[in-house]
Formats: C-alpha cells, structure tokens, sequence
C-alpha cells in the first residue's frame, strides 16, 4: 500500500493523488489531471509521473481509459481510507502513545489539545 | 537520437584535444542531465552536435544526419540556447516573425503559455533586457519551436529564484513525445527532479550514462544506509552516503551531487 512517507518521487506523487482522493479533490470516476499537468504541477519528469500512475494503477486507485487519461477507480476513498486508518492505528498512534508515556502526557490533556483544533 | 561516435575534437590554438574517441548516444523522448567538472567540454560537445564546430575525426548525427552538413533537415530538427548570447536590437514580435518560418512545428500558443508561466509580456524590445529575461525570452522561444531536439547551456544560470521554479514547470509541461532534451548544468539541485537520464563527462570520456531509474536501484542516497558505502560526504544531518542497494532495500531518489562526486573521485 502507498504510504505517507514514501521516499521516491514517483511514491511521494502517487501518495499526494491518494490524498488529493481522500479529500475529495478527485471524486470516484472522475478524470484526474493530465500526465504533463501534473508534471508541470510537481516539476517533475514525465516519465516520473506515468511510474505514479503505473502505482496506482496496480493498486487499483486509479485506471486508465487510452487515449482520454486515468480516472479514479470506484470504492478508491474507501479502500484508501480503510488502509491509511490500519497504518494510523497501527503506526502512528502507538508512537504517538510511546511518546505520551514518556512525557508523562494523559489522555485529558491530548482530548484539551483535541477540541482546540476543532 | 544524438549519435556520436569515435569523436575526436581540438580547438586549433591548444595543443590538447578535448575529445578522443567519444562515444555517446543520446535517446528519444528522454531529458538528457549532461554534466561534468569546468573544463570537460560541455558546452563543446553542444556546439558540436548543434554543427557550430567540427569534429576533426569520428562522427556527430542526430537521427542519423551529420551536424557539420547544416542541412535543411537537420537544422529544422534542432535548437540550442547557449549560455550568453545577444539578441538584436528588435521587438520580440519581430524576432518572432523572421525565424519562426525556419521552424514548421512552430507553436504561438506554447509561445504565450510559456511567456505567461515567466510573466512576460507578450511583446518586448529585446536590446534592454537583462540576462535573466533575455534567458527566459530565449527558452519559450526554443520550446515553441517544438524542435526534435533541444540543448540547452545552463539554462538556469542568471535566473531568479521563482524563475527556475518556473523554468522546470515549462520544462517539464513541454516534453512532449519523441523529443530529446538536454540541459548542461553545474546546478544539478535547479534540474534533478526533471531528468531521466544522466550523463556525466570528464577529462577521458564519459564517466557515466545511465537512467535514473537504473540509478535509483542500483544505489541508495541518504544517511545510514544499508548496503556498501560508495562515497560519502558529511553534513548537517550526519553522513550523507551513496551506497549499494541491496535487494529488496526501498528506493531513494538520486542525489545528483553525491553521484557526481563518487563518479569523478572512482577516476
């Protein structure tokens, strides 16, 4: 699954699309922006971005209609959704939680901070 | 394609060659990085695919034309911005009228969109402006003329911050299908996410040529690595290394900089 901390350009491009998904920037079957847009967009070679897509599409995010462009394959948010909650839950909050410990930090004072965002 | 092969080249007041027996092609549809130390020839080899100097033995084609004919047919393939030059004392709309005819896939729109993406205007006097702008000027005219191939001699030198910004963004919204650019740079930090392929030159010949998605699984770029360190080199972060990739490792994107210095200290 693509993550948020991908260290490749064509990983950190095809984890910026999953997110563009995720915030419903580009819905279910619409039409992504072009290969060379999005070059442009992240200064990138071509190339680099048709490698994102090549991701995405083995991930079945995205697909590809010949000649028009790719689109955003139905169900993508959630299964996006669904797989980025495991790696929050599974990665990121127990580190989250380690550091709380350390720092002598409760859960009141994380729930304070919580509502503030808000 | 850019072929050249068995290139023996000197310039005719020193008594060392800068090229002996070169070997170098340079394929279709990818954006060439060519860099190498002061002195390597660089902007030579440009000239000499472009057909400004000739070679004194081998051969420089671009699909499979010589550059020294300056025939019709390859110099319609071909456009080179050199690192200085002098543009004429005319408006840019006059610039534009008289050599636009030499180019058949000449393109006003990519003209305008890259004018816009530099925020010019559309019509300048070209005696009066400075370097950078004149550099600016220059590439949206190259890339208009949608040529095969398209070299290009430090294009970011002379440009501000927000232009080379600019620069990589119509770089890279205009390679289009079947063209081959190259840009010769010291500023590999202004390119690196542009380029495809690498090709570094040095005193005896080509150092290294190689994609960079071939760099990008052969070695590793970054701090702590896990296979065979290569070169290394220190910084604010602790050690940053070039190392070996071993199978199964994640990629890295290429530091040009560390590859370029592990390539030139190998000799």
């Amino acid at each position: 699954m693509i993550s948020s901390n991908e260290k490749t350009i064509f990983g950190k491009v095809a984890y910026l699309i999953c997110e563009e998904i995720l915030k419903g920037n580009y819905n279910e079957e619409d039409r992504i922006p072009g290969v060379r847009d999005l070059a442009a967009t992240y200064e990138i070679n071509y190339n680099t971005v048709i490698r994102a897509m090549e991701v995405l599409q083995r991930e079945e995010i995205v697909y590809q209609k010949r000649g028009i462009g790719y689109f955003v394959c139905t169900d993508a948010k959630k299964r996006l959704r669904k797989a980025q909650r495991e790696e929050f839950m599974q990665k990121t909050l127990p580190e989250i939680f380690r550091q709380a410990r350390l720092l002598d930090i409760g859960l009141d004072a994380i729930t304070e901070a919580w509502e503030k965002t808000k | 394609m850019i072929t050249i092969k068995d290139l023996t080249f000197g310039y005719k007041r020193s008594g060392e060659n800068v090229f002996n027996n070169f070997n170098l092609e340079m394929h279709d549809n990818c954006i060439y990085g060519l860099l190498g130390k002061n002195a390597t020839g660089k902007s030579t080899l440009l000239n000499l695919i472009s057909g400004l100097l000739l070679p004194k033995s081998g051969s420089v084609c671009i699909d499979g034309l010589p550059s020294g004919d300056k025939s019709k047919a390859l110099l319609e393939k071909l456009f080179l911005v050199p690192e200085e030059f002098m543009l004429p004392n005319w408006s840019l709309k006059k610039y534009i009228d008289i050599y636009r005819p030499f180019y058949k896939d000449f393109s006003q729109e990519i003209l305008d969109s890259c004018l816009r993406e530099f925020e010019l205007p559309t019509d300048m006097k070209l005696a009066k402006l400075s370097m950078g702008t004149k550099k600016k000027v220059m590439m949206s005219f190259a890339l208009a003329t949608n040529t095969k191939v398209l070299l290009m001699d430090e294009p970011t030198n002379g440009l501000d911050i927000p232009s080379k910004r600019q620069f990589r963004k119509v770089i890279a919204s205009n390679m289009t299908e079947g063209r081959t650019i190259v840009i010769s740079t010291h500023q590999v930090h202004d390119v690196e996410t542009l380029l495809d392929h690498v090709a570094i030159i040095g005193r005896d010949g080509v150092l290294l040529d190689a994609s960079t998605t071939e760099l990008a699984e052969q070695y590793t770029f970054g701090l702590n690595p896990a296979g065979e360190i290569l070169y290394s080199e220190k910084s604010l972060d602790g050690e940053m290394c070039m190392a070996r990739r071993t199978p199964g490792e994640d990629e890295t994107p290429v530091n040009l900089e560390l590859l370029f210095e592990y390539v030139n200290a190998k000799r």
